[in-house]
């Protein structure tokens, strides 16, 4: 069990000025990615999961500042293992070492992180040639087996196509080829798959899980689909209203849930066994960043609060070595709360299937 | 017992057809055909561009069909309308579309906006009477009188769903389209939205066209579903036909990637793809082929037996 850390984010704090006073977008965030594993970040709009990892990238926009922490990146360069706290670095040495060369980036929206104008098999070289100085031709070797490689017929005609020209599940495996031309580290996808349908969806998960495979790159992966987070992860980790509330191995999160946040999240998604009866939902809505109140967070839609979750936050607190999960309810004091009865079916029927 | 029961909505062989150029034509819907009875929730999946959007906007008459014939309530409302039939239409059909935010005037107040079809077909005598049906409908989304009186951007994506909802249902329609409703909200907001919705179906017993992608939403709140691929219906049937017996190809690939949270056995899956070009589909030689219940499958004679061998 001797992992090799890539990236540890300790105590990230992040604040953004907005006309309505100061929201806290991420406050005390730990997280740990390892060589070759999935992070998994999961949660609902407005939770931090996207603004965690640009601040990873150093591209938080600009009425956003980082108050504490620190975001340790490991890396190999010339032979040497480097360690590098990525908050330390200016904007320009970000982007000539460690954008798209170091950690690359697979964004939401295939349609506008391509650039229309230029073709795609210029757009792959680029990286290359920038970071590289890689000659014409090797890189126009490199780019036409990096577009074999994420699935894409007849490469040599379609590097000479514009982004227009492809469809939309062509243009994301495009813009991962982008990202992967310059042999990243790691591969940040932030929400890879919402604008795609179920079956190209499930193509593109294949394709970066093959490639990691292949390729041993460590991935983070941001979505709030569920059930995303269980084709690809090996570790999760649930965010809520700028904290991590549980985190874990993916079978730990999902079979044996501790949070109730994540109890709400697993039950309000309904898998194709789910009867008749109404869908359970998380009553209220997303926490208002603003609010500086004392407490947890979640303790107003919580069905399972307890008196102390209005006046303290909690904790994390260790389940297993692995799992970690920020709720009261873990307290030696708590009283004994499960989670819902839909859920608990549920899961024991996917553990019997399995 | 089908027979008897009279249908809401009966669309017979619906095409669009969308003029690019003077050579070139997008036939986006290509000879659709459904029914959807009154009460229930009719299911309409399929991936983008497979015109399932397009079937809803038609319907509508957002646009004029090419051709086939749609009839609601025994009208036929795919030609041209009168007077008579285009406010009996623009009444009893009501949509919900995918974007709040856009959809949304953001310089009128949720009561104006909830109002402004009473408004338009003059259905209150006076002030009180509208503000009073404008309240009783934001009672019935869950949203309070106090919020009658703010602007679209004072809510939440969750919020402004439900006052689309209050929109449409202030008509006391007997089809809501909601188009997409629930794709642009968050897992924790979608449950609740489907919930409402669910609910207001069972209190007015309103028919519900539920057009969406993602599969396993479709398959809670649908009665029965219809499976679109490239402009063609390919599978219709109940959901239990659909989801425990699929025949077409393309149906048991979209059933394949549906994600599950289920770690161990998402990791173990592969989806199923599908291509009808290499497969050798051809849509448009094919026909419906009854399976059962109320089960069609579009394909020709030999492909069904093929499909059906491999069961």
């Amino acid at each position: 069990m001797n992992k090799e850390k890539i990236l540890s984010i300790r105590d990230l704090s992040i604040s953004f000025m907005t006309t309505a006073g100061e929201a806290n977008a991420i406050r005390g965030v730990k997280l740990d990615l390892y060589k070759g594993e999935t992070l998994a970040i999961v949660g609902e709009s407005g939770s931090g999961k996207s603004v965690t990892v640009k601040a990873i990238m150093g591209i938080l926009s600009g009425n956003g500042s980082v108050k504490e922490g620190t975001i340790d990146f490991t890396y190999e360069r010339n032979g040497e293992t480097v360690h590098q706290d990525l908050l330390k670095l200016t904007k320009k040495e970000m982007r000539r070492r460690i954008n798209g060369k170091r950690i690359a980036m697979v964004f939401q929206d295939p349609m506008t992180s391509l650039n229309p104008t230029m073709t795609i098999g210029k757009q792959i070289m680029e990286g290359m040639r920038c970071h590289y100085k890689t000659p014409k031709k090797e890189a126009y070797e490199k780019a036409v087996s990096l577009l074999s490689l994420v699935g894409i017929t007849e490469p040599e005609k379609r590097m000479k196509c514009y982004p227009h020209q492809l469809s939309g599940g062509m243009r994301q495996r495009v813009v991962i080829a982008i990202a992967l031309s310059c042999d990243p580290e790691v591969l940040i996808c932030d929400e890879p798959t919402t604008a795609l349908d179920v079956t190209i969806q499930a193509k593109i998960l294949e394709l970066i899980k093959e490639i990691q495979d292949r390729t041993g790159i460590s991935v983070i992966y941001i979505t709030h689909d569920l059930g995303v987070v269980a084709k690809v992860a090996d570790y999760v980790a649930v965010m809520y209203a700028g904290k991590i509330v549980e985190k874990g191995l993916a079978e730990e999160v999902f079979y044996d849930p501790r949070h109730p946040y994540t109890w709400g999240l697993l039950s309000a998604m309904p898998d194709l066994n789910t009867s008749d009866e109404a869908l359970y939902t998380i009553p209220g809505s997303p926490y208002n960043l603003m609010g500086k109140g004392k407490g947890d967070a979640f303790a107003d839609r919580n069905a399972f609060a307890l008196n102390i979750d209005y006046r303290m936050e909690p904790p994390m607190f260790q389940v297993t070595d692995t799992h970690y999960a920020a709720t009261w309810l873990l307290h030696e004091n708590a009283p004994e709360v499960g989670m819902p009865d839909a859920l608990k079916n549920r899961i024991s029927r996917m553990r019997k299937e399995a | 017992m089908e027979d008897e029961k009279k249908p809401l909505l009966e669309v017979t062989e619906l095409k669009q057809y969308f003029k690019v150029s003077r050579k070139y034509e997008v036939k986006a819907v290509d000879g659709v055909s459904f029914r959807i009875y009154p009460g229930e929730t009719y299911g309409l999946v399929g991936e983008s561009g497979s015109g399932k959007s397009t079937i809803g906007r038609s319907l509508i008459r957002l646009y004029k069909p090419t051709s086939g014939e749609v009839k609601f309530q025994g009208v036929t409302i795919s030609g041209s309308l009168n007077r008579e039939e285009t406010k009996h239409l623009r009444t009893k059909m009501q949509m919900i579309f995918q974007d709040p935010m856009a959809c949304l005037n953001p310089r009128k107040k949720v009561l104006d906006i909830v109002a402004q079809g009473l408004d338009i077909h003059g259905m209150y005598k006076t002030k009180e009477e509208r503000e009073e049906k404008v309240y009783n409908i934001l009672r019935m989304v869950g949203l309070s009188k106090e919020h009658a009186s703010r602007y679209p951007h004072q809510f939440s994506g969750g919020q402004r769903q439900r006052i689309g909802i209050a929109r449409a249902l202030i008509m006391d329609p007997d089809l809501i389209i909601a188009d997409e409703a629930i794709s642009a909200l968050d897992v924790s907001i979608q449950a609740q939205v489907v919930n409402l919705m669910k609910e207001i179906q069972a209190q007015t017993g309103s028919a519900i066209l539920f057009i969406a992608h993602d599969l396993s939403m479709v398959k809670y709140i649908s009665d029965r579903i219809g499976v679109l691929h490239l402009g063609h219906l390919v599978e219709t049937g109940t959901t239990e036909e659909i989801f425990g017996n699929p025949i077409h190809p393309y149906t048991k690939s979209l059933l394949s990637a549906i994600p599950q949270p289920d770690p161990n056995g998402e990791k173990k899956r592969v989806a199923l793809s599908y291509d009808c070009k290499e497969m050798g589909i051809d849509y448009n030689a094919a026909t419906s082929h009854f399976i059962g219940g109320q089960h069609y499958v579009l394909g020709t004679k030999e492909e069904i037996e093929k499909w059906n061998k491999k069961v």
